[in-house]
């Protein structure tokens, strides 16, 4: 099948040929000569003193090859995991960044902390061996809870931190928005949690680092969703390997979410291990090991409050957040509570005045990082929220006082009170055609005959709004970004006409291999087939910041459509000599080069052949061959957007909440593969319904033990816990990415816990309830009827 | 996983003779818990005894008015079984929803009832139904087996070879799943006999129990309205980040209900 396939096509993804057959090749089916197993010893307490490390009895266990511990690390002059983006406190003084030993020296700060890794020749043995290490603690009081760890007198998790804070960090006009408040005719204030997730990628992650004596090359093989930023960081700031010594691959890799966006500490520690001793060394994270080592997401604790005037009409919103950092500041952890998630508290809305403030706190917990959605779900719950409970108190409906608030269409470009400037969109728009296709004017008979049968049906609403597309590298460094966030492709045009890219973003999951195919097919006039993608390989591709946020097709498509650009331009350039016409007269259009006015043709593949076979080529003004690249930062971000609605039945008797439909219209700008795009919003949207319902990091408040460390008891959302989604895209154009496009990996995620909580909070208005947090589990939903019931009937 | 000698014996005397001749041997039904331990080094036996090579420890086959179910009869076979669908219905449909596909294709009755995991299904049905318990070596009534969480009335090196049921007149089973591990938080099997009534409550407490007040109720009317002014103790029972102890007591007497309401109206 050699035809051109463009954008707007549905072809089937070209990677899951080899994904459904089980022949991905992912860092655990890696085999390197001779190569050893490492396995990590793990803190089994959640704050101790390390009193001493005992290592000799691992190391007499047969084909034990070395036992490394932190202090050796320190003692080779390792350094710390850096952290990608410093952000300044109110006072303008930076936030506060203890330094983050790859294996803990001195003291564990959380139940998972590395403490010595065991290097053997078979996996068994480094196991038993591991098992043998001998770790003295003494044991010191521990504290996992965001409310708790501000307290005077809660345990120092850090000696030179104060009251375990991070960072108070601040956003808004604070003044403004006192005054707002002062002359408000109503007030709807809230206190939510937004609930610890993890994020728990099918794909557990792992790395091998590998030593060439002979060159003096490393290589690292890693689950990740960036390598070339784990080479910068790695290489620069932990290992100090130079780049050029350094190689960094990240092969299949079977999903991330976030999860693998970080540089974790594994990585740097089989780097070092293979330096140390030569050779490869593997390690492949167990499941139950990713719940205590994998960065969580989420993890908030907050007040809010909205102030409107009579007609229901927002005036201001004032924010205060405690945001859970874990023991450590991972990659971009103290960014993903402020600069990810404050900017985004307008949402659909016109609100005057917006002021946030933001803790970062440190806590006896795995790291807390980014996971999809990384500060928006949290902006559009606190949002979302707030507007349903202002609503309620006012008396006006739910889906009215949206439409009464919300950024008309023609106010666009619209400069928010939070930073931010959203370029397009039509939240009415969408709003609009979801409630249609929600039937929400048939809900009321729904309702009734759910009544009917003794249970509650709830309709639940959430607009949204998320910036995507990171990222600007001008505002981000306004920010604390402390590095680049633009992206590269290279098109490689082979002689025969063929093409291969090589592009910073990776695919681990999102279908990259069939989307880039596209564009490339699109712009190119070239064979869908005869175009293939290439990342995830520093040795490979020229460089990238990696996939997350959104911003693979936004950014990274944006580079290959500039590079694309760049290759048309040479084939003219190429066309016009052979052709004998000017530049200017040359036309390139359904993969053909004809000078204009003329039937004068030149076809891709001849102009590609021709570009490798010189022979008459001025070569002064014309170089040979045919490949470009193109490094593409972003002008803004994007701003995709939606209205969800949610529909739930709850069973009085269990608790259970099950969603009968669920509805989605979303504007995600241009669409290149529609399949891919609803195949991104109905992962999004379930991942959502998990945090919504199921997922819960849950810690023991005193021990600091992850108490929901395994799917026995971590609940991740199935297929039977699930509807069909209704989706339609209702895309308006993005006015600065070359294609239009916005980005749709974060939407379902963002959209979909506040729509499913409104609903649920809506099924149980009967019983007053005007708020549940997350996630609501069959127990807790149960416990609120129980208890509201009881209170209705004393009154 | 820590090494081990594996065995793999073709008949119940040879399997209970390795079981007697070795130091930390166990033996391996479907192996649904304990290979996952041994994967986590929670456990780690020096040998491990195969009961899949043992024929006629498995199928399904009526001994006058009793089902015979053979102890290395997987899940998902039980769920299917023609006999076990005309005869007792509710078995197969209990069968039929223990873990996922994988599990009931792997996973034994007589595995199942021997870890006597507190949130197992089968152990509900088994003292529900009055069933006996055949080993290698004696007959052990269902009230006399299990004893408490992973506690059973079986001797070091005693095998189940099958479960013997009693057939009811009308006997549901209905279970409400953990969320996340999708073992029961709450099951509660109800067996009606002429005019006895046995309940057997699973995942509620450390192991399976009857549940006394519901029999009495239910022995006056079998009906789901003799159940709506009768409680459970809650502080008995389990809590855990899944359910309170109130919450399990409040499943146990929904689960009941609608367990007796399945039983009078089957399909």
């Amino acid at each position: 099948m050699s035809e051109v396939i463009g954008i707007g096509s549905s072809p089937k993804r070209k990677e899951d040929a080899r994904f459904v057959r089980g022949r991905g090749n992912y860092v655990a089916d890696i085999k390197r000569p001779n190569m050893l197993v490492g396995v990590f010893h793990r803190s089994e307490h959640a704050h101790a003193i390390l009193k001493s490390v005992d290592v000799s009895a691992a190391l007499a266990v047969p084909g034990v090859r070395a036992v490394f511990t932190g202090e050796d690390m320190k003692a080779d002059n390792v350094g710390g995991l850096p952290v990608g983006w410093g952000i300044k406190g109110k006072d303008g003084e930076p936030m506060k960044e203890p330094p983050h030993p790859p294996m803990a020296h001195g003291k564990v700060r959380y139940v998972g902390d590395a403490i010595a890794f065991v290097v053997a020749e078979t996996e068994e043995q480094a196991q038993a061996a591991s098992e043998l290490v001998v770790v003295d603690y003494e044991v010191l009081p521990a504290v996992v809870g965001l409310v708790d760890a501000l307290k005077p007198g809660a345990p120092a998790i850090y000696d030179e931190v104060e009251n375990n804070l991070c960072c108070d960090w601040h956003l808004g006009d604070a003044p403004a928005v006192e005054a707002a408040f002062r002359s408000a005719a109503h007030v709807a204030s809230i206190e939510l949690v937004n609930n610890r997730l993890i994020g728990n990628p099918l794909e557990p992650r792992a790395a091998i680092g590998e030593y060439d004596f002979a060159t003096g090359q490393y290589t690292l093989w890693t689950t990740s969703q960036f390598p070339h930023v784990v080479r910068l960081l790695m290489g620069e700031m932990v290992l100090h390997i130079p780049q050029h010594k350094l190689r960094v691959v990240a092969p299949d890799v079977g999903g991330g979410f976030g999860v693998k966006q970080f540089h974790y500490a594994e990585e740097a520690v089989v780097t070092w291990a293979a330096g140390r001793l030569g050779g490869a060394v593997k390690w492949v994270c167990q499941r139950s090991e990713g719940f205590v080592s994998d960065a969580h997401g989420r993890d908030h604790v907050t007040e809010a409050e909205l102030a409107l005037d009579e007609a229901g009409k927002f005036l201001a919103m004032r924010v205060k957040t405690l945001a859970n950092m874990g023991a450590y500041l991972s990659t971009f952890g103290p960014n993903i509570p402020t600069n990810l998630y404050a900017p985004l508290l307008s949402g659909v809305y016109v609100i005057p005045s917006i002021y946030c403030e933001v803790k970062c706190v440190f806590t006896n917990t795995v790291p807390v990082d980014a996971y999809r959605g990384a500060g928006r779900p949290e902006a559009t719950f606190v949002v979302e929220r707030l507007v349903d409970l202002a609503a309620r108190e006012m008396g006006i409906d739910k889906i009215e006082i949206r439409k009464r608030n919300m950024i008309s269409r023609e106010s666009y470009p619209y400069q928010t009170p939070v930073l931010v400037e959203y370029d397009s969109g039509d939240p009415r728009g969408c709003l609009d055609r979801a409630e249609v296709l929600a039937d929400v004017a048939g809900f009321e008979a729904r309702r009734a005959e759910a009544a009917s049968r003794g249970k509650y049906l709830g309709l639940g609403i959430s607009t949204y709004v998320e910036a995507c597309g990171l990222a600007p590298s001008r505002l981000a460094g306004q920010l604390g970004a402390r590095g680049g966030l633009y992206e590269s492709a290279t098109v490689r045009v082979h002689p025969s006409g063929v093409v291969t890219v090589l592009i910073g973003t990776h695919n681990h999951g999102q279908g990259h291999e069939t989307t880039f195919a596209q564009i490339v097919s699109d712009h190119l006039g070239v064979p869908f087939e005869d175009v293939s993608i290439v990342c995830g390989d520093t040795d490979r591709v020229q460089f990238g910041m990696g996939t997350y946020g959104s911003r693979s097709l936004v950014v990274g498509g944006a580079a290959l459509a500039k590079a694309n650009d760049k290759v048309i331009l040479k084939g003219r350039k190429i066309a016009a000599h052979q052709l004998e016409a000017a530049l200017d007269d040359i036309i390139f259009e359904k993969g053909e080069f004809s000078v204009a006015g003329t039937d004068r043709k030149k076809s891709f593949v001849e102009i590609a052949g021709s570009a490798y076979v010189p022979f008459d080529y001025p070569l002064e003004t014309l170089e040979p061959g045919l490949e470009e690249q193109a490094f593409y930062d972003p002008v803004n971000f994007t701003y995709p957007g939606g209205a969800h609605f949610a529909e739930v039945e709850i069973d009085p008797e269990t608790g259970v909440v099950t969603i009968m439909r669920y509805t989605a219209v979303d504007d995600v700008g241009t669409v290149i593969n529609p399949m891919i795009v609803h195949g991104q919003l109905h992962g999004g949207i379930a991942q959502g319904i998990g945090q919504a319902l199921f997922e819960h990091g849950v810690y023991d408040q005193t021990s600091g033990q992850l108490l929901s460390g395994s799917f026995m008891d971590y609940c991740m959302p199935r297929a039977d816990n699930l509807p069909n989604f209704l989706l339609e895209q209702h895309s308006t154009t993005c006015t600065h990415t070359p294609m239009g496009v916005k980005g749709c990996g974060e939407c379902g995620t963002i959209g979909s816990p506040a729509a499913i909580i409104s609903a649920v909070v809506d099924a149980l208005k009967p019983l007053g309830v005007s708020h549940v947090d997350m996630p609501a589990t069959p127990n807790h939903i149960w416990n609120i009827i129980r208890s509201s019931s009881a209170r209705l009937a004393a009154e | 996983m820590k090494p081990f000698a594996y065995h793999k014996p073709d008949s119940v005397s040879a399997a209970v003779a390795l079981l007697a001749a070795h130091a930390n041997a166990v033996p391996l039904a479907g192996g649904m818990t304990l290979v996952p331990t041994m994967k986590q080094r929670l456990a780690g036996p020096d040998h491990i005894v195969d009961l899949s090579g043992i024929a006629g420890l498995s199928g399904v086959s009526m001994d006058g008015g009793t089902l015979v179910i053979g102890a290395s009869t997987r899940h998902a076979d039980v769920a299917s079984s023609e006999l076990v669908l005309a005869k007792l219905p509710a078995l197969a449909r209990l069968a039929g929803r223990i873990g996922d596909q994988q599990v009931r294709h792997r996973g034994t009755i007589g595995g199942s009832i021997a870890n006597n995991d507190p949130a197992a299904d089968y152990p509900a049905a088994v003292l529900a139904l009055g069933a006996d318990i055949v080993t290698d070596r004696r007959s052990i009534r269902a009230d006399d087996f299990f004893i408490d969480m992973f506690e059973t009335a079986l001797e070091p090196g005693e095998i189940v070879t099958s479960v013997r049921f009693p057939l009811p007149d009308a006997a549901a089973y209905c279970k409400f799943a953990n969320p996340a591990s999708r073992y029961a938080l709450a099951g509660v099997f109800v067996a009606k006999t002429g005019d006895a009534v046995r309940v057997a409550v699973t995942g509620a407490a450390s192991a399976v129990f009857r549940a006394g007040d519901i029999e009495t109720a239910l022995s006056e009317s079998f009906e789901p309205s003799a159940l709506e002014r009768i409680s459970i103790d809650a502080s008995g029972l389990m809590a855990d980040i899944h359910a309170d102890s109130e919450y399990r007591a409040q499943l146990v007497m929904v689960m009941a209900r609608r367990a007796v309401a399945m039983a009078l109206s089957p399909g």
